[in-house]
């Protein structure tokens, strides 16, 4: 049967119109709970909530001059935002964000275009994101740009890695980079019945590996070093300024919202969920509900993340990428491999044995990330209860000081009202 | 699945992608305002007058971590078509499943080895 070129079409824009609202939402859900965690109220005057704030935002965006330097290399300077937008809208290409919906007697899937080598284009355009924030850097021609440009990169290429690495894993136990794959092969039970087979579940070290990684990946707090502000004025975004300068934003936010989807589809199962017994035709629609709930959870996550933690030191992201990321993420590749490989020599395990070996590798993994983290400095951790109350202070001690001052006859300033 | 229908709205996406940008950049140029001057065009510096040229020098650990991410990209590119296989090999294919495991072990063991030992020889401490 042909299908008209409508349907597809219309399957592009609802997914595009999808991911850019969710993007939306994001930024001014960050502004609230941000404000809440420092007490304050946050945007809260544009419609409800002020949920229309990022709107308002945006088209103010439109009134901003935009200046490009004279020293900046214009080429390069202009194509770098492009670079970052476009892959940051092409990786969600491969994302499904619900079942199929068959509507006015045409099916649509919900879901860009289902690749073959699904996963593989996610890494890539997260890869090609590196390019723009390095080019942006390099282009500007100028110091904070440059510092921010080269940092950033370097972060990005060592948490791609270990993401990468934590996605192989995934792929041993599906046996297919299809993203369609990867979700059904995760629509059964777990270990124990009753238990999702969600792959965060089996694969938890990969999981976390991948988790800490798409912060870094996304730039985002505490992994924000590419733009810290109290350094690097803003990073390789510096010399950019107007829509260009909010090109940039929006690629970063938009990674954000494409990092959750991601980590939902390969280890939380993607739009599965439970459809209430709903006809066939509106279930796929259902799925677009769970999606959202977990991707909005990982979302969350991200903002309270930027709420609660302080910078990361250059030299402890590097660290944690290297001496534990990586590592962590190779070993348990060989060990998910190992069990595969034991699973079909054995004819399949009993669910004990399987929950024994599971806890098993789990302990030996953290005992490794504990002892292979760096030496906290000496100096961190003052006690702070033995330290002797301030002189002068009225509630220890104030009486003491006024009678010795008496004793020895010094004048004191009294307090004298007018 | 035909060949258009895998990249055909993909191509869509990439058309739509564009179109918003350029979009977008339009709309901009119409709208926002132009107030040229000499000053708009120096280098960004917090206030004073920038010296020296936009090139400044960074920490030469970059470079060997640049060096390491290849290295351990490639690995990454090897593992991939290894892991998708590995878990539908059986008795019956050309290749068993305790020669492809092994064959991996033996190639992440090595790699491994090689961070160990650019751990150990301080390549990846700052400072």
């Amino acid at each position: 049967m042909e299908t008209p070129l409508w349907v597809p079409l219309l399957q592009v824009v609802v997914i595009f119109t999808y991911y850019l609202l969710l993007t939306a939402l994001l930024i001014w859900a960050e502004r609230r709970v941000v404000a809440r965690m420092q007490s304050r109220l946050g945007p809260n005057r544009v419609g409800p909530f002020g949920i229309l704030q990022t709107l308002v935002d945006g088209v103010k965006m439109f009134f901003k001059e935009d200046v490009t330097p004279g020293m900046v290399n214009k080429l390069i300077f202009n194509i770098a935002p492009i670079v970052g937008v476009v892959a940051g809208f092409l990786s969600i290409a491969v994302i499904p964000i619900g079942g199929e919906v068959t509507l006015f007697g045409e099916t649509f899937t919900l879901v860009v275009s289902d690749l073959n080598v699904g996963v593989l284009w996610v890494l890539a355009m997260g890869s090609l994101h590196v390019y723009s924030t390095f080019l942006a850097g390099w282009a500007s021609n100028s110091p904070y740009p440059l510092m921010g440009g080269i940092r950033s990169s370097a972060q990005m290429v060592s948490y791609e890695i270990a993401q990468g690495l934590a996605v192989a894993s995934v792929f041993i136990y599906t046996g297919s980079l299809r993203v369609s794959d990867i979700v059904a092969a995760q629509s059964g039970s777990g270990f124990v019945e009753g238990v999702p087979g969600w792959y965060a579940i089996p694969l938890f070290p990969a999981f976390m590996v991948f988790v800490i990684g798409m912060v870094a990946e996304a730039g985002r707090p505490p992994f924000d070093l590419a733009e810290a502000e109290g350094e690097l004025v803003g990073g390789f975004n510096t010399e950019y300024s107007g829509l260009r300068f909010g090109m940039f934003m929006l690629a970063e936010f938009m990674s954000v919202v494409t990092m959750s989807a991601i980590v939902v589809t390969l280890f939380l199962g993607g739009p599965a969920g439970p459809t209430f017994g709903a006809p066939d035709a509106v279930a796929g629609l259902i799925g677009v509900f769970w999606f959202t709930l977990k991707t909005a959870l990982f979302i969350f996550l991200f903002i309270l993340l930027r709420g609660a933690l302080p910078r990361y030191r250059y030299d402890r992201l590097m660290n944690l990428g290297w001496k534990v990321l990586i590592p962590v993420a190779l070993v348990w590749t060989l060990v998910t491999a190992g069990m595969v490989l034991l699973e079909q020599e054995q004819g399949g395990f009993g669910a004990g044995l399987r929950l024994t070996m599971a806890s098993a590798a789990g302990v030996i993994l953290l005992w490794l990330v504990a002892t292979s983290r760096t030496p906290r400095d000496a100096g961190d951790r003052a006690d702070h209860h033995e330290v002797a109350p301030a002189p002068g202070d009225p509630a220890a001690g104030g009486d003491d000081d006024v009678l010795a001052t008496h004793g020895e006859d010094v004048p004191r300033t009294e307090e004298v009202s007018p | 699945m035909s060949f258009f229908e895998q990249y055909g709205t993909f191509a869509i996406l990439v058309v739509l992608g564009c179109l918003l940008y350029a979009l977008i950049m339009v709309v901009s140029r119409v709208m926002r305002p132009s107030v040229p001057s000499p000053q708009k065009l120096t280098t960004y510096e917090c206030g004073v007058p920038a010296e020296g040229t936009g090139w400044t020098q960074v920490n030469i650990r970059y470079y060997v971590f640049a060096f390491l991410f290849v290295i351990f990209d490639v690995e990454a590119i090897f593992l991939f078509p290894w892991a998708v296989i590995v878990g539908g090999l059986d008795a019956t294919t050309p290749v068993s499943p305790m020669f492809a495991v092994v064959a991996m072990f033996l190639f992440i063991g090595t790699l491994l080895e090689g961070l160990a030992y650019a751990w150990k020889k301080g390549v990846l401490r700052w400072d």
